[in-house]
């Protein structure tokens, strides 16, 4: 691989990163495994493009896909918990009614921002970096305040009754939590964290595409789970480091893929989904990933009360 | 304290499986009363103390705490004055948080959970004082995810987590009887450290008839649904198993086959 690759792919990588601690933030911490990503991140992109297409400054437009991008997490949220509509299928529900709106504010399949700045051209043009400095240079920057405020968040009251809400919703009620309010509230920051993830890429690849959300959760979860596999740490900040590490591994993984000269682009979703089936039905791995079993459950089963660590 | 009028809570209502779950329950608790709950397989004690917690909200009836109406409060906005320990530890702590995380998560219930720092300093000192408490060694484990606590350990703190803020109300539901024979009596001797002795007013559901009458000095029975008994002071402490087991074959005009009471 070309050095030019590599490093398109790591900033490739880092700006799906944001999607990734989205998904991260619902599938890992609230044990919510949260469809309306695939909506989201098109969401951001569609907007975003939408904006900058119509001559708004990019900063603004970026800006922009944060607030709808939570709008989205919170009808998901609302209709899970308001109307006990299951994780999945409230998901689904707002994915697939994105889909319309997106397109409604594209107005076409897709919005091209050849001729427009983005802000990694405003950047470039503001401080005499080159193009590619200068998306590294917002990238990462993006990336790094995304994971301090959520390791900052997470270790606030509130962000550690959202923790708790996705461990033992029965214990926090009892502690006086609102539980459905903390999903409401996760919903609306992982979907937040996923429309700036479309709103930035659309920028870097130029383009919004309807279509570019398919897959979405997909390639969050493999992300997660090679970022978890690959660092195996513990500790909160570790894990959200570990799982934007996992999202430039994937795309490294990508980009071998694509050497290979039988495999073509459209086969990636294919691979994805096997690289996930596999990581999720290997014994060792499947372990830490799977839902975890309900301990509860499994001690009225067994009758016995576990003893580890004893 | 606790005061409930003609309490009734159904299940299934208008379905063929209709299931009249308490029926026509009064009770008066006063402050600091300790009162242990008996009464067969699905007489109704969990379905009260859930009532009274605010997870089922029942059809017919009032309960006023402190002399407020609770009646149809949920659960999380009555956490601050009432807390609960369940029959599973597994129920009463969250396993992949710390040991300092669960105690922080207690020490604001009750209160709207804010941006701030989660755990100060002065907090992780007093969570070391109160573990030391428990003779555990867990104060010197502040940091170590619950999963890896023993069930009789995961009990303990979920006691500790209780009292971390005094309520005005303990519900205990067979908090001891996932437990064994050892770890239930350590988890007994520190309900009467800390609820019993600290005159908390407590309702604590067993199916033990002798840790039912050692702890309080009242006692209430549970049967299809009513209150069937409620004995205190010198009549409770009169109370031998063989007699209990006799009262409540008059109340209840029954015979106990094959129930749990008889185990014990
Ligand atoms: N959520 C529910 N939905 C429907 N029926 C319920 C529910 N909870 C309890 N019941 C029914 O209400 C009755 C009383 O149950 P409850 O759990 O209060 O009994 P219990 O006295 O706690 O018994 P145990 O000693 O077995 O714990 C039972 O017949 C039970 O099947
Ligand atoms: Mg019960």
């Amino acid at each position: 691989m070309s050095i030019t690759l590599i490093w398109s792919t790591l900033i490739l990588g880092l700006l799906y990163g944001l999607l990734v601690l989205g998904v991260f933030l619902t599938f890992r911490i609230l044990n919510y495994a949260d469809l309306s990503v695939d909506g989201s991140l098109p969401l951001g992109a569609a907007i975003t493009a939408t904006l900058i297409f119509n001559g708004m400054n990019p900063f603004l437009a970026t800006l922009l896909a944060i607030p709808l991008g939570a709008l989205a997490g919170l009808i998901t949220g609302i209709l899970h918990t308001r109307f006990s509509i299951t994780p999945l299928l409230s998901g689904i529900l707002t994915m697939i009614g994105l889909y319309s709106i997106n397109l409604r504010i594209m107005s076409r399949p897709n919005v091209t921002l050849l001729r427009h700045d983005t802000i990694f051209d405003l950047l470039a043009s503001a401080t005499g970096l080159s193009l590619r400095l200068s998306q590294s240079v917002v990238a990462l920057a993006v990336i790094v305040a995304a994971v301090v405020g959520l390791y900052l968040f997470l270790n606030t009251e509130l962000g550690q009754a959202l923790r708790g809400t996705g461990d033992n919703e029965v214990m926090l009620r009892s502690l006086g939590v609102n539980t459905d309010r903390m999903k409401i509230l996760g919903l609306a920051i992982s979907n937040a964290l996923v429309a700036l993830s479309g709103a930035m890429i659309a920028q870097y690849q130029g383009f919004a595409d309807i279509n570019m959300g398919i897959g979405m959760i997909i390639i969050g979860l493999a992300s997660v789970i090679i970022g978890e596999v690959a660092l195996g740490v513990r500790s909160i900040f570790g894990r959200l480091c570990a799982v934007v590490a996992g999202s430039i591994l994937y795309r490294l993984a990508i980009a071998l893929v694509l050497r290979i000269s039988f495999i073509d682009y459209t086969d990636l979703k294919l691979f994805t989904a096997l690289l996930v089936t596999i990581a999720l039905i290997s014994p060792e791995i499947s372990k830490k990933f799977r839902p975890a079993p309900n301990l509860a459950l499994l001690e009225h089963k067994t009758g016995g009360v576990e003893r580890a660590g004893n | 304290m606790l005061q409930i009028h003609n309490l009734y809570k159904v299940f299934h209502i208008g379905e063929i499986n209709e299931k009249m779950a308490l029926q026509k329950i009064n009770l008066l608790l006063k402050p600091g009363e300790f009162v242990t709950v008996i009464g067969g397989n699905g007489a109704g004690k969990s379905t009260l103390l859930n009532c009274i917690a605010g997870v089922h909200l029942p059809e017919k009836g009032t309960i006023l705490l402190d002399g407020k109406e609770i009646t149809h409060l949920p659960d999380y906005r009555r956490a601050g004055s009432i807390c609960r320990i369940f029959q599973d530890p597994m129920i009463g702590t969250a396993a992949s948080l710390t040991v300092e995380e669960n105690l922080a998560l207690a020490l604001r219930r009750g209160q709207r959970r804010r941006l701030t720092r989660a755990i100060t300093r002065s907090e992780r000192e007093l969570f070391r004082q109160k573990l030391a408490v428990l003779e555990l060694g867990l104060e010197g484990r502040l940091t170590t995810p619950v999963k890896l606590l023993s069930g009789g350990q995961r009990q303990a703190l979920a006691l500790l987590m209780a009292t971390l803020v005094r309520p005005k109300l303990a519900l205990l539901d067979e908090h001891t009887a996932s437990l064994d024979p050892k770890t239930a009596l350590r988890v007994l001797h520190l309900t009467r450290t800390l609820f019993e002795k600290e005159n908390i007013t407590t309702l604590m559901i067993t199916h033990n008839m002798e840790q039912a009458l050692e702890l309080g000095r009242r006692l209430i029975m549970l049967h299809e649904g009513s209150l069937i008994l409620d004995v205190n002071d010198g009549e409770r402490d009169g109370l031998t198993v063989p007699k209990l087991v006799e009262l409540f074959h008059a109340a209840s005009g029954e015979q106990l086959h094959n129930d749990r009471l008889l185990l014990h």
